[in-house]
């Protein structure tokens, strides 16, 4: 199983590594966002400092979010999933391959360049890194949630559209602690141990749960 | 004699017993509400602890807010049992369900909104509780928009159903996050909700608005459940018969 698992991974990740571009449209995508946001607000310190975690999570959400498409998609369309699901491997443990291949093309780039937005945004060190943790924990999870409708919506016209209907609420909680503790770190009193582990138990929950999840939105998208 | 569980899970049978329920539904729908909205208006205080005449919303508001969250439940049971059982009309149900409860949460809202205004003086406030119905809304669309989006109607019943369940996984999740924002400071701002301490004819015309408001969805989602199962069963010599 785990065999199975590392040979997924890596046949993803050698995929994408040859078609770099895709991984750094979305690190772009992000980086664009994120910038434009003093733009269109006004360039004052203070207020930037405020906004920065709201702005940076709402930034990777979409980056995240924009990227699921490609998840299945490819191998939809050549027939690979198809042969994937006849495989006598649990579909599940080929999908969370899938995920986490996913997440490090698209979710650790973002935890990477966080502090660039430390920079546009002037918050100071301890904050960026409070930023980067909560992005380590939350991504994850953007990856794993996202993927469930990845799944459902696979092959659909107009999918990208229709996946930030289904998926965008599911990621509320994510955005509401991640976004809460880098605030939280700005205090002098601040304290993000309860942000961390809330947030964590909801990474553990949708480890748990999504792979099984998105294995049968699979099954019923190629039925 | 043998009970047959499954009976009128066929649409053949269904139908027909559908119609038979229908007018009886809107009967007790219409003389529910009204009699519920009368007492409401007319055989209670005016006055609700600060709250003057407009506290009167309360009859519908609160009717709807419950349906909205109790339609989600039924849509996702009907859902499951559709994906356990694989019967086609459990699935025409959450599908008949999810438009009810879409409109009963769109209620709830633009009520709320409305009673907000007078009573606290703006459409909308971040608390939790109307945050959480707005969320209960994107659900609803969700749902609605991945049906619709898929032709096959075996696919999109299953995928739909497969959606609404993890929305149910979610929510308490998002309800504990919206509810609590920051854990270090852990206290809703809302008011808490309690029947106790209110006056009991506020308390008999809301129940009984709310269960109008039932008798009305059960009426309206067995209409949509039969205009489905025309739909589908269109080929079928049952229907070209009717």
């Amino acid at each position: 199983m785990l065999n199975t698992f590392w040979m997924i991974l890596k046949r993803d990740l050698k995929l994408a590594l040859r078609r770099r571009s895709e991984v750094f449209t979305v690190l772009f995508f992000f980086i664009i966002v994120v910038s434009l946001f003093p733009l269109g607000v006004g360039f004052n310190e203070k207020m930037l400092q405020e906004i920065a975690p709201g702005v940076a999570w709402i930034a990777a959400l979409l980056a995240s979010m924009l990227a699921l498409e490609r998840l299945f998609a490819n191998d939809y369309v050549d027939g690979t999933l198809e042969q994937m699901l006849l495989t006598p491997q649990p579909l599940s443990i080929l999908v969370f391959a899938k995920m986490t291949a996913h997440w490090l093309l698209t979710g650790l780039p973002l935890v990477l360049v966080a502090p660039v937005v430390g920079v546009l945004y002037h918050l100071e060190a301890e904050t960026v890194i409070t930023m980067m943790l909560m992005l380590l924990l939350g991504t994850p999870v953007l990856s794993m949630i996202g993927a469930i409708g990845a799944a459902l919506t696979l092959g659909l016209r107009g999918g990208g559209v229709l996946i930030s209907l289904l998926i965008l609420p599911l990621y509320i909680p994510v955005l509401v602690y991640g976004s809460g503790a880098i605030a939280e770190s700005r205090l002098q009193s601040g304290n993000i141990e309860p942000h961390i582990l809330l947030l964590s138990a909801f990474l553990l929950l949708s480890l748990i749960f999504s792979p099984w999840a998105t294995a049968s939105a699979l099954k019923i998208s190629l039925e | 004699m043998t009970f047959s569980w499954f009976k009128y899970a066929a649409p053949i049978n269904f139908y027909p017993l559908a119609g038979k329920v229908i007018p009886l539904f809107w009967f007790l729908a219409i003389t529910l509400t009204s009699f519920g909205l009368y007492w409401g208006f007319f055989q209670t205080p005016d006055v609700l602890s600060d709250q003057k005449q407009y506290y009167r919303i309360i009859f519908v508001h609160v009717a709807a807010s419950w349906m909205g969250m109790w339609l989600y439940a039924m849509m996702v049971f009907w859902g499951l049992v559709g994906l356990v059982f694989n019967t086609r009309l459990s699935f025409m149900m959450a599908k008949a369900t999810s438009t009810t409860g879409a409109l009963m949460a769109f209620i709830a809202l633009i009520s709320g909104a409305v009673w907000g205004k007078v009573s606290w003086g703006t459409w909308w406030d971040w608390d939790p509780r109307l945050t959480m119905s707005l969320i209960l809304m994107f659900l609803y669309i969700g749902y609605i928009a991945l049906h619709s989006a898929i032709d096959n109607s075996r696919r999109a019943d299953k995928a739909a159903a497969v959606l609404s369940l993890v929305g149910l996984a979610i929510v308490p999740v998002i309800y504990y996050s919206v509810n609590c924002p920051n854990p270090n400071e852990c206290s809703s701002l809302h008011q808490e909700s309690s029947f106790k301490g209110v006056e009991s004819n506020i308390l008999l015309g809301m129940l009984i608005t709310a269960l109008g408001f039932w008798m009305y969805s059960f009426a309206t989602i067995l209409m949509r459940v039969r205009n489905i199962i025309l739909e589908r069963e269109i080929n079928t010599k049952w229907v070209s018969e009717l």
